[in-house]
């Protein structure tokens, strides 16, 4: 789900220092990171990710035109293929024994649709 | 307290295999010192006690029946990010309390091939998000050399119990600094290897591009004995790579004449604590009165490896750590009212602050309009700091320079300032960003607190490396130290 408020919201934000987060973005991040705060926690977090982003607001000192992002340490390492042969075992009641609630095989969750 | 079981990890091996004394003697030995101090130092999470036991029964018969491994019968710990095959793996986090894993890590699985008894899982900080173990749901690790002190994170279990010998080595990882800064707060060795030298299969992932496995042991030629052991290609793994691992401990005693080592202009910055570079630079001296020829170099994007690591890898734990979702595995919170108050509540409930703070710094820096302001320039960035070590190694075999800026800070000091913290890993990052290979070893002592030399080579040199690391060891003795009350 999206939350069009927030995206919203940080488009139309501009990222000039000194940036501070409001309440309401805190509370949209938390939501999309599907974090429930306690009402004590978001002055916190107001507080120390504005500080964040502020510090890696040095970033924006580099010059880096024609620099190509680096996503992964080792150059040129493609991902591997394998045969598409089943290579697994069936082992879903011992990975089952560590969920919070199972039944017949299945993991349970609230029910989704009234 | 002093005695044969504290002996270094290549010494207690080599008297397994003499047959000096037995595994059960010496895992009962050691597990006698975890107990006596873990109310002190908190370095476990978990004591296998029974298992280790049983392992050391079964690693003297193959002692006495001749077939012993590298390892076998030697007792380490592993810290609580690697999992462990019908053992509780809580990565120092509520919302791993109950978790037992179905199945072993690779580098598990590696060293118990080898013979390794586990005694115990390691503290750490929750997820391996911190620089001082202090962030951990099991309170915190402290320092052997004084309590009041932190030992330095994330791996802080593994590092204090290796320096207040209750084990002679013990697995780690470092996506920041979190086996190096520790190994130097700590005065014990560790290293990091190269991005993808030890596969990450099974250990429980923070930022997937920056962590990387590796060991804390006394010495460096007991990092290289259990390197060798657990390093290696891991069809597990999708970037693990397929390059043979060389013999680590028959490279210990390569010469380090002519040896070419930079000095990193830059890790000699304002920020370091006067002391700490004095034995860094005697150090140094060390190695020009050894042969190695020093000239300094410089690494201009290297100050922005902080700020661009605190993007990158918040939003890779950002995606890595929504697995968590209270369905399959992990903390669920009680009574939810529909799916999403599920998520919302177990993910609130089960993690941590520093946690959540980094998971939210993610999925901002993640978001429609920030993504390219902020992730692809620190990626940007990233590809400059590559570019500078790639650069330097061109001129230079090896780096050298401090590990941490300062010696190890009291408990609480930096926990209200984020910012602070992350400058704790201000020498070790830029490793970690260009997945290079790099150790930390004890040289010298700052008030009566260990101070830690860093060395980082270029891909693929974790021989050089450590037989640098050696060299060192064998003129001075920085590293047999040990804090008072554990000798």
């Amino acid at each position: 789900m999206y939350d069009f408020a927030l995206v919203f919201s940080l488009r139309h934000a501009r990222r000039e220092p000194p940036m501070a987060l409001t309440r309401e973005q805190i509370a949209s991040i938390a939501t999309l990171a599907r974090l429930d705060l306690t009402s004590s926690e978001v002055p916190v977090y107001q507080d120390s990710l504005s500080r964040i982003l502020d510090f890696v607001g040095a970033l924006d000192r580099a010059q880096t035109t024609n620099v190509a992002p680096m996503s992964h340490p080792l150059a040129g390492l493609s991902q591997r293929l394998r045969p598409d042969v089943v290579s697994e075992q069936d082992r879903h009641e011992q990975y089952q024994a560590n969920a919070p609630q199972v039944a017949a095989g299945l993991y349970l969750v609230p029910k989704v649709i009234e | 307290m002093s005695g044969w079981h504290t002996g270094t990890l290549t010494q207690l091996a080599a008297g397994l295999r003499a047959r000096k004394f037995s595994s059960v003697e010496l895992v009962r030995a050691l597990l006698a010192r975890i107990d006596a101090s873990q109310a002190t130092l908190n370095a476990f999470i978990s004591v296998t006690r029974e298992q280790a036991l049983s392992d050391a029964a079964a690693a003297d018969r193959a002692l006495a029946a001749g077939s012993a491994g590298a390892l076998t019968g030697v007792p380490i710990a592993h810290k609580d990010i690697f999992c462990t095959q019908g053992v509780r793996t809580t990565c120092g986090s509520r919302m791993l309390d109950d978790f037992v894993s179905p199945y072993d890590a690779t580098v598990v699985a590696r060293l118990k091939a080898a013979g390794a008894v586990m005694l115990g899982k390691t503290n750490m900080d929750e997820f391996a998000m911190g620089s001082s173990s202090e962030t951990s749901f099991y309170g915190p690790v402290r320092n052997p050399w004084n309590p009041q002190l932190v030992p330095g994170g994330s791996s802080g279990g593994s590092a204090a119990a290796v320096a207040a010998r209750l084990v002679p080595g013990a697995t780690a990882t470092d996506t920041g600094g979190s086996i190096r800064q520790p190994a130097a707060l700590c005065g014990i060795t560790g290293i990091k290897p190269t991005y993808g030298r030890v596969s990450r299969y099974g250990m429980i992932a923070f930022a997937s591009s920056l962590d990387q496995g590796g060991v804390l042991t006394v010495s460096a030629a007991d990092a290289a004995l259990l390197l060798r052991e657990m390093a290696g290609f891991d069809a597990n793994d999708s970037t693990s790579v397929d390059t043979p691992v060389p013999d680590y401990v028959a490279a210990l005693e390569q010469p380090l004449a002519g040896l070419k080592v930079g000095l990193l202009r830059e890790f000699f910055d304002q920020g370091l604590d006067a002391h700490n570079e004095q034995r860094v630079r005697e150090a140094l001296k060390v190695y020009e009165q050894l042969g190695a020829r020093l000239t300094e170099v410089s690494l201009p994007n290297l100050p922005l490896s902080v700020p661009a690591y605190y993007v990158v890898a918040p939003a890779e734990c950002s995606s890595n750590l929504a697995r968590f979702d209270g369905v399959r595995f992990g903390y669920r919170c009680e009574k939810p009212r529909d799916l999403r108050d599920l998520y919302s509540r177990s993910r609130g409930e089960g993690f941590g602050a520093e946690v959540k703070r980094r998971i939210m710094t993610g999925t901002y820096v993640l978001s429609a309009g920030y993504y390219d302001a902020y992730y692809l320039k620190a990626q940007r960035v990233r590809q400059l700091i590559n570019a500078d070590f790639t650069r330097a190694f061109a001129s230079v075999d090896v780096l050298m320079g401090p590990t941490t800026p300062t010696p190890a800070f009291a408990i609480g000091a930096k926990t209200s300032d984020p910012i602070t913290m992350y400058l704790n890993d201000i020498y070790t990052i830029g490793a970690n960003l260009a997945g290079l290979p790099a150790v930390s070893i004890p040289c010298g002592f700052v008030q009566g607190l260990p101070v830690g030399l860093q060395i980082v080579g270029p891909h693929f040199s974790e021989a050089r490396v450590l037989s640098a690391a050696h060299a060192f060891q064998r003129v001075t003795d920085w590293h047999t130290h040990v804090p008072q009350g554990y000798a």
